[in-house]
């Protein structure tokens, strides 16, 4: 099946002749005797049946216009306006290449110029690649950077950080035998200032996170980059973008790396992926030759118009291979242009009252939560809240799918030191007869 | 005659206008001011457009008019497998099933999701004969990095850590060597023979005790088949190192051949290339790493897995010997959905007719363009799904180089090939047409390079100031290297010192 995307099957015999081989097989005669055999794989079928077959099967799915969930922990339920999903399937868009060729490429390369535009505005840095894969590998990409440009072997990390992006980060700094510290929370969920003065010698690069794991904000974000560069350390930032409306940007507060998730915007959930990772950093000559990743520039053309080109490839795998920044070729670039149609459209006020409203109903679930379980960290919290149980998580997560509704992340497992908790999430989409729901709910089972 | 869309269309900051807005927010539950502390407020300035939603809409569009893509012609980048996207894989992946699900759902309300991944899996295995794959990494690359940090993992586990050696053949993509260099590897290059496979007897010369494996691609980068493939494993096995396979050329061998049954412990794929998911510009991809039985438990985390006894998909996180992660969460989701919507519609005999007809394209286009003035055929004549040749002959006779000829395309509305890769072959046009494309289309394009071959002797500027019938001239990377405008921030600051004039 599938001959409706194969248009010379019908002239594979006149081709063969026109070009002088006999068969098919005679194209493969240098493949190994015996090596060609026919695979135990299903026939193929027709569009409507593979339309109607996968349509059920993701029907089998639970989605969050269904049920209100309260998950967040790295992955939020935003609303994706209508005109970025059509804009992003326009197949010039959607079918093209890595844009090698920039005088029939214009359209994408000024796009990613406008995100890397866009996310410099927004992080406070000028100089931004147009994507890595997500979040959690642009922070591993960050520490390699780090470790680059200091040529040291130990980064600092707050323990309260995503186990997705620990898991990652321990993957990327096994090779160069990069050892990685955590530094703990204190009682107010906040990092622990002075644990991190102990930690911070001889470190290449420390990593903090805008809002933390437990969503809440780091009130001495701006003592903790000085620590880094006292210590002779580059200081990170991981920034949920979706806040920079109403928090200040990651570069005004000291930072000289600034990663986070570019797919907050414009990109629905899809289960996890794709994402888009944000690299920007300082305008520093020493820090840009060891960044990885593309990079879109404006340029001229040879009859002096603007135009736009990918540049400073010179640091990357198809030119330097073995040297090279990074081992990145494929990007994020289309989710990447859908969180930069979403920011466009958004502007300055949207981008704040997105934030404002996250941050009211953030509070709002704070509030009520704190009325049936214990809340443990004051402070302002932005996404994600952490509540404590007194029961087994795992009964009140029964419990409230019992009543549609889907709890929060468990903390427990990586978090044993917190006991039954779990992060509950509140975007600019939860609505608040799912919290009084919920809270209903909670009195019953917690 | 091809004539692209011109639009001088301003940047999205020089179209803002104040108090304009491209959104309608929901209110917020509750009114009550929440302070942030003071010294974490915004107070710098947030410059970004402001802009009406069919401003934005209309911006977008003009420049995706600038654009080119698969949909709008021939694209044969060599080594990039840019085949047809059915459309129907986008309407799959649009389902809300994908779009509206929280990857940390409860597993009993994410069985759609987890079926898809487990069907890919059985797809991919029967494909390339592997015994289990994860389906995390987001791109090739990243798989690259996936399967080596196994390989490494795989030897400091059974105490051999003098393994520090990765082999890779000089025609190599430029990612295996980065990808092992990532993983902690020491590069060593295998030269290739003239006909541009694996020379037997520098590969015999290399392998040692410190080598860990050996990365290879098959067909090679030449569009050759490795016909010594068997030969070469056991070479790298009988040293103790493992095989790895770059599947960004599998496009030539799909349904016919599985890399297990070359020698290949480890393989990873481009769902990107192979399994017709679109490349958006140079990404969102999908890079599965397969391994043998023997290497299964290196995989990262979570796998997935099925229940038959109770009908249930799970994530599998008991993975004793794991890597770790090497992307978060469970990979390009949507990208997986279109890839198995794909395979669904071709099935076995489609999948197998598939690779057939690449392998075909690639030699009508070899067969048609070879004698032609100015180019030359480097290597053997028999290739699989992409065919590479050196323009170095029309560069020495007439100073058009590979870079003019791939200009000069652009004009006749055909997307150039691949240029100076591999990097073993002078001045080098790699062309991959796909299976996808019509004899017409082949036609044409064989057509164009034959015309431009004649322009070359005959009226070489016509060439060498191609394109003209782009939406720009000829872009300088020179300057965008020499004085980097990265952002919007960077050139308005460029701007008001009077450095610039763009």
């Amino acid at each position: 099946m599938g001959r409706h995307y194969l248009p010379n099957l019908p002239q594979k015999g006149e081709m063969l002749r026109e070009i002088g081989f006999e068969s098919i097989d005679e194209l493969f005669s240098d493949v190994p005797e015996g090596m060609v055999k026919e695979f135990d794989l299903p026939e193929g079928k027709s569009e409507y049946e593979v339309f109607t077959e996968l349509n059920e099967v993701l029907s089998g799915n639970k989605t969050v216009l269904e049920m209100p969930s309260f998950l967040g922990a790295g992955t939020y339920f935003h609303y994706v306006p209508a005109h970025v999903k059509y804009l992003i399937e326009r197949s010039e868009f959607l079918t093209a290449y890595t844009p090698y060729q920039p005088e029939v490429s214009q359209g994408m390369l000024q796009a990613l110029f406008e995100y890397q535009s866009l996310i410099a505005e927004l992080v406070g840095l000028p100089i931004v690649n147009s994507s890595m894969y997500d979040w959690g590998t642009a922070m591993a990409e960050a520490a390699l950077m780090a470790a680059r440009h200091t040529k040291r072997k130990k980064f600092v990390v707050p323990r309260a950080l995503s186990p997705e992006k620990k898991e990652v980060l321990k993957t990327y700094t096994a090779g160069p035998g990069l050892e990685t510290v955590d530094v703990p929370w204190d009682e107010r969920g906040q990092l622990d200032v002075e644990k991190l003065k102990e930690a911070v010698e001889g470190a290449v690069g420390v990593y903090i996170e805008m809002p933390n794991f437990f969503g809440l904000l780091e009130e001495n974000i701006v003592e903790i980059g000085e620590i880094a560069h006292e210590a002779g350390a580059l200081f990170v930032v991981g920034v949920d973008p979706t806040i920079l409306g109403i928090v200040e940007a990651p570069g005004e507060l000291g930072a000289d790396i600034v990663v986070g998730e570019a797919a907050y915007f414009g990109n629905p959930m899809n289960f996890g992926g794709p994402r888009a990772g944000i690299f920007a950093v300082r305008n520093d000559r020493k820090l840009i030759r060891q960044m990885p990743g593309r990079i879109i520039g404006m340029t001229k053309t040879e009859d002096g118009k603007r135009a736009f080109v990918m540049t400073l490839q010179t640091r990357e795998q198809h030119i330097r291979r073995a040297k090279a920044t990074s081992n990145i070729c494929s990007n994020e670039a289309l989710v990447a242009v859908a969180a930069a149609i979403h920011l466009a459209s958004l502007g300055p006020r949207g981008l704040r009252e997105l934030g404002e409203v996250i941050l009211k109903n953030t509070a709002y679930l704070k509030r009520r939560l704190s009325e049936v379980a214990d809340v443990p960290f004051d402070g302002v919290n932005f996404k994600d809240v952490p509540v404590k149980f007194r029961v087994p998580y795992d009964v009140i997560h029964e419990g409230l799918l019992e009543n549609g509704i889907h709890g929060g992340y468990y903390l427990g497992k990586h978090f044993p030191e917190l006991g039954e908790a779990a992060l509950f999430a509140a975007t600019e989409t939860t609505r608040k007869e799912w919290i009084d729901e919920l809270i209903e709910a909670l009195k019953e089972v917690a | 005659m091809f004539r692209q869309a011109k639009w001088d269309e301003p940047t999205v900051f020089e179209l803002s206008r104040p108090g304009r807005v491209g959104y309608t927010m929901p209110k917020p539950i509750e009114d009550v001011e929440v302070k942030i502390p003071e010294k974490l407020r915004r107070k710098s300035e947030l410059n970004l457009p402001e802009l009406s939603e069919p401003e934005v809409v209309k911006h977008y569009t003009r420049l995706s008019e600038m654009n080119y893509g698969v949909d709008s012609g021939i694209y044969p980048l060599g080594s990039c497998t840019m085949k047809y996207n059915p459309k129907i894989n986008e309407e799959i992946a649009g389902h809300p099933g994908v779009a509206y699900v929280h990857p940390y759902q409860d597993e009993r309300t994410v069985q759609g999701a987890l079926r898809i991944m487990w069907e890919l899996e059985g797809w991919l295995k029967e494909i390339t004969g592997m015994d289990r794959f994860t389906l995390q990494p987001a791109a090739g690359a990243n798989g690259e990095f996936t399967g080596v940090s196994i390989i490494r993992a795989y030897h400091l586990d059974r105490g051999e850590t003098q393994r520090t050696e990765m082999l890779i053949p000089d025609s190599a993509h430029g990612t295996n060597p980065a990808s092992s260099a990532m993983a902690g590897f020491k590069v060593i290059e295998i030269p290739s023979k003239d006909n541009g496979t694996v020379d037997l007897e520098a590969l015999e010369n290399a392998v040692s005790e410190r080598t860990a494996g050996l990365m290879l691609t098959n067909p090679n980068t030449l569009g050759i088949f490795e016909d010594e493939i068997l030969e070469i494993a056991k070479i790298v096995h009988r040293a103790g190192g493992l095989l790895y396979y770059d599947g960004a050329n599998l496009n030539a061998v799909l349904g016919k051949v599985r890399p297990g049954d070359m020698g290949f412990d480890v393989v990873h794929l481009n769902l990107h290339k192979t399994f017709s998911t679109p490349h958006g510009g140079g990404g969102p991809g999908s890079g599965p790493v397969g391994v043998k039985d023997f290497l299964k438990d290196y995989l990262p985390v979570p796998l997935v897995g099925y229940d038959e006894e109770n009908d249930r998909y799970y994530l599998d996180y008991n993975v004793p010997k794991s890597i770790g992660k090497v992307k978060e969460l469970y990979g390009n989701f949507a990208v997986m959905v279109r890839a198995l919507t794909y395979l669904k519609i071709m099935g076995r005999e489609g999948l197998r007719e598939t690779s057939e007809i690449a392998v075909l394209n690639a030699n009508y286009i070899t067969r048609k363009l070879k004698g032609t003035k100015g180019y030359e055929l480097p290597g053997k004549e028999l290739r699989k799904h992409e065919t590479v040749f050196s323009a170095e002959p029309m560069k020495k006779e007439t100073g058009v180089k590979a870079l003019d000829v791939a200009k000069r395309l652009l004009d006749f509305g055909m997307h150039a090939p691949t240029i100076y890769f591999p990097l073993i072959v002078h001045e080098a046009l790699m062309i991959e047409p796909t299976e996808t494309v019509s004899k017409e289309e082949l036609d044409a394009y064989v057509d164009a390079l034959k015309r431009i071959s004649e322009e070359a002797y005959t009226n070489p500027e016509v060439v060498k100031s191609a394109p003209h019938n782009t939406a720009v001239k000829r872009v300088d990377d020179v300057l965008a290297a020499k004085r980097p405008i990265i952002s919007w921030r960077m050139y308005r600051e460029l701007k008001e010192k009077g450095e610039i004039d763009i």
